[in-house]
């Protein structure tokens, strides 16, 4: 058997596409964004032309995932955490609706923030919509989990939460690759008002949502990725969750542990083998990657059972992804440390690269508000982000895809002139055409930097959806045209650049500035590709 | 036998081509392998880091522990200090001896290099020389696995063949270049380690 050495992201784009996938839609998200890209560069995608074009956002790609579904055909749709809270409209009604074809949401969750504004835990997602959740311990049940995973999802009628994290998204190793599945045929819902969620509808919807709890329960229970593992110790009983069964394993080599495990990787957690454990242990150890979702579950409120230990009790730190180490400490084994960093070591932050147009911006920028004072640049996620740190120190929020542009509005609102946003291209048709939207409505006095790369370059040079449409879509939306403008951000056009920036501050009303020069990655990548 | 590599640099410096030559070899050996790496944000300048577990046992975590690194390799001497307590006492250090300087408050010359030379077990490297002379400075990511490869526990055939496997693709003169770049790296650690 060949083994493939896969990330575990590109491990769930060769088990989608091995499991019959007819489409994945995704917006890109570190650490999710190689799921897709897999898909796109796939061999046997691409012969059999598997659905792989970016979405403008994750909600539009849920959506079209959804319908896909309806059609009767096994979709995948990727996102990282946060994205689905985009998404989350879509997803929780599909819960209720149900699907026709396998559906699997795969959200990629960043516990230690390495690239993202937080660390929530998509499991709780899972339990809010009270569908099944898969998390993967390692890349093979990461391949295995996105292959059956829509077989799973049609027997359990609802969609299924695939959840990683970081660590094992962006680690390699070798899998097993199984047996392709075939596509499934066009076929519509049987019942015509599934996705109708009218009250009527959505009332009853909702109760057979209610209704397949316990068979979502039983998959759990006697799911092949769910196991109790025993031991001589009952002084402690240990869950571990996804992953983190890995790090409990590193700290017990050759199936060495003393104690009685519950390894969960599918959920509801498979309440048996919990009970069991609860039974036979005299107290209990969680370890999970994330938020303490199955702690706080068997914690006792009122202190009358048995001790619960783990995140919420400071036996495992509150915040932050898990390692070795961490459950090492837990579990009050000896850890290794070599020698201590030498205290000259200085910290080494991302910063924009050389050369790019966003620095050009920021220079303008920085000079124009010098008259007003720091505090009135608001913007948005992306490699532009990176200017709220020196040396420019230009802007002065980052709260989510879009809300630059909101936010200067509502300053605005609140008299704070001139309020300035800067956004990038595709963070703009993202989410941020809406809100532009809003300003025009009401006249507000704001000036929005659309900082255009054409690209999504933060997460590696995806095509972006706004790649000629940003001076359309503003005028559609209603951008007066005069005030609509399109400069070089290079350092032969700053005093230019300066100047512009300063006619639309003045300018009472909405005004957006793009200056467009093409990320400097992207264009080194295309240039070293036309040589190959 | 198992060989637990820190794999260190800063963003852009290209340290995963190292790594994907090690995977291709260990995948040839049959050994089992997990590989971490840095996505995201801080491929923008940043300090990353892999960790690279080969073994011929089933490997559990995908990060290594403290203090039980076999090896640090180093394409940025900075960077290779900054994994000192993943390394475990008699560990190596092999680290390239350019610095790469995008901070205001990068360490002197002396401090740095003294305390790398104060170490028990290190390789110092001109990486991005030695490839120069092997007529690619581009090169210089297969010295520092060349130089990698005396305290790798994989067969260093499996290794070229690795390299071969990764730059097949762009022809055989490119694949060429980057063999000698190799050879030269693990000569060089081969005569001062």
């Amino acid at each position: 058997m060949q083994k493939y050495l896969l990330l575990g992201v590109e491990a769930i784009g060769q088990g989608a596409i091995d499991g019959g996938l007819s489409g994945v839609y995704a917006y890109p998200g570190t650490p999710s964004t190689e799921i897709t890209e897999y898909i796109q560069e796939n061999k046997l995608a691409i012969e059999k032309n598997i659905h792989r074009q970016w979405s403008a956002n994750e909600k539009t790609a849920m959506e079209a995932a959804v319908g896909m579904s309806y059609a009767g055909k096994r979709a995948m749709v990727c996102m990282k955490h946060v994205g689905l809270n985009v998404a989350a409209d879509a997803f929780m009604n599909t819960a209720v609706t149900g699907i026709n074809g396998g559906l699997i949401v795969t959200s990629a969750d960043d516990p230690s923030m390495h690239s993202s504004q937080n660390e929530q835990d998509s499991r709780f997602y899972g339990k809010f919509a009270q569908i099944p959740v898969l998390e993967p311990s390692n890349q093979q049940e990461a391949y295995e989990m996105a292959r059956t995973g829509f077989e799973l999802s049609e027997k359990a009628g609802v969609p299924i939460l695939l959840r990683i994290t970081t660590r094992l998204a962006h680690s390699r190793s070798g899998i097993i690759p199984g047996e392709p599945l075939p596509e499934n045929e066009l076929k519509l819902p049987a019942d015509r008002t599934q996705f109708v969620l009218l009250p009527a509808n959505a009332r009853r919807r909702y109760n057979i949502l209610l209704g397949n709890q316990s068979k979502f329960l039983e998959l759990s229970e006697n799911s092949p990725y769910n196991r109790y593992i025993e031991g001589v110790n009952k002084k402690l009983g240990i869950v571990a969750c996804g992953i983190a069964y890995n790090y409990l394993m590193e700290n017990y080599p050759n199936e060495s542990c003393p104690y009685p495990v519950v390894k969960i990787s599918q959920y509801p957690a498979p309440e048996k083998m919990l009970r069991r454990l609860e039974e036979e242990c005299d107290e209990l150890l969680v370890l999970e990657e994330g938020y303490p979702l199955i702690e706080d579950m068997l914690t006792d409120f009122f202190g009358k059972g048995k001790k619960v230990s783990g995140r919420l009790n400071g036996v495992v730190p509150r915040a932050g992804e898990l390692t070795p180490d961490l459950v090492a400490k837990a579990l009050n084994l000896p850890v290794g440390q070599g020698e201590t960093i030498p205290g000259f070591i200085a910290n080494r932050p991302p910063a924009l690269c050389q050369g790019c147009g966003h620095q050009d911006l920021y220079y303008a920028l920085n000079e124009v508000m010098a008259d007003y004072g720091k505090g009135r640049a608001f913007s948005d996620i992306g490699c532009y982000t990176l200017g709220a740190l020196p040396p420019f120190e230009t802007i002065n929020s980052c709260l989510d895809m879009g809300a630059s542009i909101t936010m200067a509005k509502g300053a605005a609102d609140a008299g704070l002139i001139p309020s300035i946003a800067v956004i990038g291209d595709s963070t703009f048709t993202h989410s941020g055409i809406t809100g532009l939207l809003d300003a025009v409505n009401e006249k507000s006095n704001i000036t929005v930097i659309i900082s255009d790369n054409e690209s999504v370059s933060m997460t590696g040079g995806q095509k972006s959806s706004a790649e000629g449409k940003i001076e359309s879509i503003c005028q559609g939306v209603g951008v007066d045209p005069t005030h609509i403008r399109v400069i070089v951000p290079h350092r032969k056009n700053h005093a230019e650049m300066v100047q512009m920036i300063r006619e639309e501050i003045a300018y009472d009303g909405v005004s957006v500035i793009i200056p467009r020069r093409e990320c400097i990655q992207r264009a080194a990548r295309n240039k070293r590709a036309a040589k190959a | 036998m198992k060989t637990d590599i820190i794999l260190a640099g800063v963003g852009g410096q290209g340290i995963l081509s190292i790594a994907a030559a090690i995977g291709e070899a260990a995948l040839e050996n049959n050994l089992y392998l997990k590989q971490s790496e840095t996505h995201g944000m801080s491929q923008r300048g940043g300090a990353v880091v892999s960790h690279l577990r080969i073994s011929d046992q089933p490997i559990a975590s995908d990060l290594i522990p403290m203090g039980k690194a076999d090896l640090i390799l180093s394409v940025e001497p900075m960077e290779a200090l900054r994994y000192l307590p993943y390394l475990k006492t008699d560990g190596f250090i092999v680290t390239n001896i350019t610095p790469f300087i995008n901070v205001g408050n990068y360490p002197e010359d002396e401090v740095l290099f003294n305390k790398l030379k104060s170490m028990s077990h290190v390789v110092l490297i001109d990486a991005d020389r030695i490839a120069k002379e092997m007529g690619n400075a581009r090169a210089s990511n297969m010295v520092m696995l060349g130089a990698a490869c005396p305290f790798i526990h994989v067969d260093f055939e499996k290794i070229v063949n690795g390299v071969k496997q990764i730059f097949n693709r762009k022809g055989e003169a490119v694949v060429e270049m980057n063999l000698k770049a190799l050879e030269a790296g693990r000569e060089f650690s081969l005569n001062n380690k």
